[in-house]
């Protein structure tokens, strides 16, 4: 052992590098590692915060499609109803349309054959006349039995 | 050469290059060592080329080789890891910056774990002491002749390029460690409680025997707190001189052959080194804890 002033230069290195340590290495290495350390618990909240965000809306957009799912049941329903209501309108209205053509049809019938009687009776008495003439061979005036033709076509 | 035989090539690689004041009556060598049977008329600063010169320099003399060494590595630390600092961000880390930060966290670590205070010292003061140390130690993994081939042909007479072989360096830095053992117990606890500490403990008693009991309860203080850096720096030196004596045995039984024995062995050091660096750390994180906690 050969102790001697080295001694007291390496105290001297060693007080300039621990001084120089302190003042230039460590603060800024340390700074930046504070900094990292927030930065990632920073982002390690906002993934937790964003996955929580998530459940969230998963669960909103679950409740939206249930709802929407119901409404449009409904609506089909409603649809349905309304169909079934526009058949049964449509079929009373087919009903009352087909009784008044009968009854239309019934009336028109009853005027022609109404129309056919008067045009038959109409004609009647001019078979009849003409009828008549034959049979009687004399030429009878239509005028002066007339009393009598309207009498028949009446019966008839 | 002083080197030729096996005790004085191992002699010549355990010396300093030293810097020092030699008194008149000094014999004088030549640049390979050989007295040349003159002496110093006065006395005269020189580096000595031979022991006889070491022998005679008194304590004010330097060891060249050991303060240049140490401070070569502890500038390249803080180069480097303030130039790492300074690019440092809370982004993605990559290379350099990734490995300085490893070492900063680690050590933040241990201090954290060690250390109950608050204080902007002691963190970067464990990492200058990890770090330099671990660099001082590690320039041994070098074959044992490089150096000192290359000293010899730069005309000096003596090169050790491992400080931490040199117990100067290694106590100068452990007493470094006492001196702010000390302040810290100042700075917790006032002069009076420094004091206090060691005159009153571990003896107590009531009264005037409380006085009576300083003396007993000081020397053993005293011894109980110069043996922390005294053990510290001697732990160190220790662990390294011993490393680099078996290299330096190596070298001189085996020749060219060395290797055979010095790979295995620097491998080992590989665990060495870094244990020894990491003790001292440890052992001034908690020695300062220690000097800060209140009793």
């Amino acid at each position: 052992m050969n102790m001697n002033a080295t001694f007291i230069g390496q105290i001297i290195w060693f007080a300039l590098f621990v001084v120089f340590c302190m003042k230039f290495v460590w603060p800024p290495i340390a700074a930046a590692l504070d900094e990292r350390k927030q930065k990632i618990a920073d982002g390690l909240s906002a993934a937790d915060r964003a996955s929580r965000d998530l459940e969230l809306a998963q669960e909103k957009a679950g409740e939206d499609l249930r709802e929407a799912k119901a409404k449009a049941a409904e609506i089909i329903e409603q649809a349905n109803r309304r169909a079934n209501q526009v058949v049964e309108d449509a079929k009373a209205q087919a009903r009352t349309e087909g009784e008044r053509l009968i009854v239309q049809a019934q009336a028109e019938i009853e005027r022609e054959v109404n129309s056919a009687r008067e045009q038959l009776r109409r004609e009647v008495a001019v078979l009849a006349l003409a009828g008549a003439e034959k049979v009687l061979a004399s030429e009878v005036n239509p005028a002066a039995h007339k009393q009598m033709l309207d009498q028949l076509a009446a019966e008839l | 050469m002083a080197a030729d035989t096996p005790t004085g090539y191992i002699k010549h690689h355990l010396t300093n290059l030293t810097y020092g004041e030699v008194p008149a009556g000094t014999p004088v060598c030549d640049s390979h060592g050989d007295l040349t049977g003159e002496t110093f008329q006065q006395a005269s600063w020189i580096l000595a080329r031979c022991d006889a010169q070491v022998d005679a320099m008194g304590f004010w003399a330097f060891h060249v080789d050991s303060l240049a060494w140490s401070g070569i590595m502890g500038f390249l630390f803080v180069v480097v890891a303030s130039m790492v600092a300074r690019r440092a961000s809370a982004g993605v880390p990559s290379g350099m910056l990734n490995f300085v930060e490893m070492v900063v966290e680690f050590v933040d670590t241990s201090v954290r774990d060690s250390f109950h205070g608050k204080s902007k010292l002691i963190a970067p003061l464990a990492l200058t002491i990890f770090c330099w140390i671990f660099m001082m130690s590690s320039i041994k993994l070098l074959p044992v002749d490089t150096a000192s081939a290359i000293a010899a042909a730069l005309g000096l007479g003596y090169m050790k390029i491992v400080p931490t072989v040199d117990p100067n360096i290694t106590l100068a830095m452990s007493f470094s460690v006492l001196g702010l053992v000390i302040a810290f117990s100042i700075m917790s606890k006032g002069v009076g409680g420094f004091f206090g500490e060691l005159a009153f403990h571990p003896f107590e008693a009531q009264g005037i025997t409380k006085f009576l009991l300083v003396p007993v309860n000081l020397i053993l203080e005293v011894v109980a707190l110069l043996a922390k850096p005294v053990s510290l720096g001697l732990r160190l030196f220790g662990n390294m001189f011993a490393g680099e004596f078996v290299f330096i045995l190596l070298a001189a039984m085996m020749g060219y052959w060395q290797f055979v024995g010095s790979v295995p062995w620097a491998i080992f050091h590989l665990l060495v080194i870094p244990l020894q660096s990491f003790i001292f750390m440890i052992l001034t994180i908690v020695y300062l804890s220690m000097a800060s906690e209140h009793h």
